[in-house]
């Protein structure tokens, strides 16, 4: 039940690479990162490429295979006949530093910037008291396993590096909706922030994180969709927009 | 090269940046001091995420009966009382605040009807005890301290302006050797940036090890590849001692199919949701296997054990729930015997008991897992399982209370690197608990040491920093040497075969031999490429951690003559009180590893009298129950929950 398959794959760094082909072997059940993995073993022990659990818990084997954005790990080899080239390729959006392995510190640094959960005034430790319903709006964002893969094919940064600065990108907006919607944060400006500081008006739900996220987390229609909803509601609703004029209203 | 290297300087640097190591991050950076954070992988990557069951914590929230008592008696029973009764009476205590304390963190847990916490059922937990998010309990807590980091480096911009001005995350950095002064004391770390191959130096007087566990030594493994024991290694070349290392944690249910993801786990969950192993036959099978400790705990008829999902007061749990050691070596009994799956394992099945809706609600990645990975509809049929490596409860001996290693002054260790807490076997639900508890702990008995140096800082000889490099460089000087995954596979096979779940004494000499060949051949390895995320000369700096803690396991599974939880003796099949009041130690000594004896101390008597004299009486010697005297040990439990 093995077959030679033929993989091409990046090599290369910072200052330029190529696809180099390989002949691989293919056994029954495998995934494109048992692939990689006997590369490495048997033909090329110094490719680079980031991986944890191979199990789709950890995100760190995000890569493009055949140009879609997809954790290895997960990618299974009968999806593939056995005569088509499988290539892989780093993530785009993001500068390599070696082979299938790029610098991921954009996320850490937009990470950072959203103010973190504030936790109830005068409420104890063991005393927090939440409905099941209410937590699981966040709860689905907080399946997200941080691959990037959403980061990787926006069309807000994937081809305009200088949105980078200004955009947070998919992963933060649900990061700042998943806050927004946790029944106990005590902040109410995560909208503002949205909007403000992270650039969710640059987003124009094309759908394509929520297409290639892993966890099947629904981005745009959950999280960034009812985000923007709450930026117009509080910034360009008339009605609101008076009483906040006129003082009826904390802005 | 000492003019080049880069330098930083730490009042405590953590090792490892799972649960155990951001928690003690957290409490030493709140105790104000320095605090830096060696990570292998990203950070947010760590092994933790892989945690599915939940958190042992006796809240009470589903089962007010519940308490740390319980608790403690639960964990000792589940390490067959070779536990640190010190360490599992802490984390009983303390494990509540610490899950309390991550909701102020953000976390967000499945709840009760009434807004609390929800509590799931576990193997050998008397009480639903484990806080979950429905089955990525791990990624949520390694999330929500992730968050908390970063919100403390937030305190910290607003304060000086710089957000790593007292506590910093170095990703993808490997440490290689711990420094220390001419006595021994720690004075910092040596290690390399994974990204750019370039050499880093930490000056610090505490470190932290939560490297996590061992579980790449072997080839069927749970663990992912930075489960290489570096921690472990590191303390025993610093001079630290290890402790109960001969005891492994099989976990019973593996993915047995294909055999790309044969090891990766299936929680726990599916048979505390009402999952059921079943041989070929159809047979559930787990009601044979009920030992003798454990008998009157747990149900004797199917029917039984099928009440108690819904009536666990007036019911026994299913043997399907007993500890991980009982239920592993169940499974493998039925394999040899024949009765096994056409993949080489057993049944579990979840999809006749349940409804493919609660399915999806309670084990959606489990679900998800086996869609993309196998193909089987886990609400549709059964899926099949076997025994894969998951943890080692053996570790680095520390100070139960400070999580200071022995004999290494400056060094502490917490999380699945340390060892005693879970004693000859752990309980699902105790890691993340454990990690918590003592994370917290090492972190404060690090601020702590480092308070009581003052402005004193230990001296490291330039002669150990040029030792260092030369070591770790030393690959990329041989040609012509060993392929260093060649030799990591025939090291993973050996251990699997010959001192895996069932050992007996021919084959774990049989292993120390080849072990003996491998740590001659890894003197002489070869990689190509250069420095530069080189995948292959990062795994032969691993190995040598990798051969060093496989030694450890092979030396005192050979000593220990019984079988007890994590060690299994073909030869020894039989539990022997003799052997538990004593720990196997091991230290380095040239350049292998040797094991002592060690009395274990006497537990205290307010701790045995949770326990009932006649479940004492199948734990402790005729002479050490003599001891316990006429009044220790209860003749009734005390919580009134009987057994």
């Amino acid at each position: 039940m093995s077959y030679d398959a033929k993989f091409r794959v990046w090599r290369g760094d910072a200052s330029g690479g190529e696809l180099v082909d390989y002949t691989v072997e293919v056994n029954d059940g495998e995934v494109v990162l048992d692939i990689i993995h006997r590369l490495q073993a048997t033909q090329s022990g110094d490719l680079a490429v980031r991986w944890n659990c191979k199990a789709g818990k950890c995100g760190s084997c995000s890569a493009e295979v055949n140009g879609i954005p997809r954790l290895m790990c997960m990618t299974r080899m009968s999806t593939f006949t056995e005569t088509e080239t499988v290539t892989v390729t780093p993530m785009r959006a993001f500068p390599v530093i070696r082979d299938l392995v790029t610098d991921v510190s954009f996320n850490y640094e937009k990470a950072r910037q959203i103010p973190a959960f504030a936790p109830p005034e005068g409420v104890a430790r063991g005393e927090y008291r939440m409905q099941q319903v209410d937590v699981e709006r966040s709860q689905e964002f907080r399946k997200c396993i941080e691959c990037f893969l959403c980061q990787n094919t926006c069309h807000v940064v994937r081809d305009h590096e200088e949105n980078k600065e200004a955009f947070a990108g998919p992963r933060f907006l649900i990061r700042a909706a998943e806050l927004d919607m946790h029944p106990l944060d005590a902040r109410d400006d995560r909208a503002d922030f949205a909007r403000d500081e992270q650039g969710i008006g640059m987003c124009n739900i094309t759908k394509c994180c929520t297409e290639v996220c892993p966890e099947h987390i629904r981005i745009t229609d959950n999280g960034i969709i009812p985000m923007k909803e709450r930026v117009v509601g509080k910034r360009y609703d008339p009605l609101v927009w008076l009483g906040n004029k006129i003082g009826r209203r904390k802005p | 090269m000492a003019a080049e290297l880069e330098t930083h300087d730490y009042d405590v640097l953590i090792v490892g940046a799972g649960g155990a190591g951001l928690r003690a991050a957290i409490a030493a950076r709140e105790a104000g001091l320095r605090t830096a954070i060696i990570c292998k992988s990203l950070f947010g990557k760590a092994h933790t995420v892989m945690a599915e069951g939940g958190i042992a914590a006796s809240m009470g929230n589903v089962n007010s009966h519940d308490s740390w008592q319980v608790h403690f008696r639960d964990t000792m029973r589940g390490g067959k009382f070779l536990n640190s009764w010190r360490m599992a009476e802490l984390h009983a205590k303390e494990a509540p605040d610490r899950v309390w304390e991550l909701e102020t963190y953000g976390a967000l847990f499945d709840r009760t009807p009434d807004g609390r916490i929800s509590q799931r059922n576990f193997g050998g937990h008397e009480y639903p005890r484990l806080a979950h998010v429905g089955d990525r309990t791990g990624l949520e807590l390694i999330r929500t301290m992730q968050q908390k980091i970063v919100s403390l480096q937030q305190d910290d911009q607003r304060e000086s302006g710089d957000p790593e001005a007292r506590l910093k995350v170095f990703a993808e950095v490997t440490i290689t050797d711990l420094l220390q002064d001419e006595t021994g004391t720690i004075a910092g770390a040596f290690g390399y940036f994974r990204e750019s191959g370039r050499f880093v130096r930490f000056n610090a007087p505490a470190v932290v090890l939560a490297t996590g566990g061992i579980g790449k030594s072997f080839k069927v493994t749970s663990n992912s590849w930075e489960y290489t024991g570096d921690g472990h290694a590191l303390a025993l070349r610093a001079g630290s001692t290890l402790v109960n290392m001969e005891f492994i944690q099989f976990h019973p249910t593996g993915m047995v199919w294909p055999p790309s993801v044969k090891g990766i786990l299936v929680t726990e969950s599916v048979r505390g949701d009402g999952g059921v192993l079943k041989n070929s036959e159809g047979k559930r099978f787990m009601f044979d296997y009920v030992p003798d400790v454990f008998r009157g705990q747990y149900a004797q008829t199917e029917e039984e054990g099928d009440r108690w999902y819904t009536d666990p007061d007036n019911n026994k749990r299913p043997p399907e729930l007993l500890p991980r050691d009982e239920v592993a070596r169940a499974i493998n009994s039925e394999v040899k015997a024949g009765r096994g799956s056409p993949h080489g394992g057993v049944f579990l099945d979840i999809a006749s008991r349940r409804s493919p809706e609660e399915i999806l609600k309670k084990l959606p990645s489990m679900h998800h897992q086996f869609k993309e990975l196998a193909d089987v509809d886990i609400t549709q049929e059964a899926m099949e399982v076997g025994p894969t490596c998951h943890y080692v409860m053996g570790g680095v001996e520390v100070d139960p209370d400070t999580a200071a290693a022995a004999r290494v002054p400056g060094l502490f260790a917490a999380g699945e690197v340390s060892g005693g807490m879970h004693g000859s076997n752990r309980l699902g639900g105790n890691s993340l608990s454990d990690l918590l508890v003592f994370g917290a702990r090492a972190g404060a008995g690090a601020a702590a040491y480092v308070r009581g140096l003052g402005d004193a800082r230990p001296i490291v000889p330039q002669s150990a920093l040029d030792e260092a490099a030369t070591t770790a460089l030393a690959p990329f000087e041989e040609e012509g040497g060993e392929n260093p995954y060649t030799l990591h596979q025939e090291m993973q096979q050996t251990m699997n075969d010959l001192v895996g779940i069932i050992r007996k004494a021919e084959e774990i000499e049989a292993a120390l031999t080849k072990l003996e060949e491998l740590k001659e051949r890894a003197k002489h390895l070869t990689v190509e490429g250069h420095r530069q995320f080189n995948p292959g000369w990062h795994l032969a700096l691993d190995l040598r951690n990798m051969l060093a803690v496989s030694e450890c396991v092979a030396r005192a599974a050979l000593l220990r003559q019984e079988s007890r939880g994590g060690h299994t003796r073909d030869d020894y099949p039989k539990m022997d009180a003799s052997w538990r009041g004593r720990n196997l130690i091991c230290s380095t000594e040239g350049d292998g590893i040797r094991v002592e004896e060690q009395p274990m101390p006497p537990m205290r008597g307010d701790l045995l009298d949770l326990f009932q004299r006649d479940e004492l009486a199948k734990y402790l010697t005729p002479e050490e129950l003599a001891a316990v005297g006429a009044t220790g040990g209860a003749t009734e439990a005390t919580d009134g929950s009987g057994s």
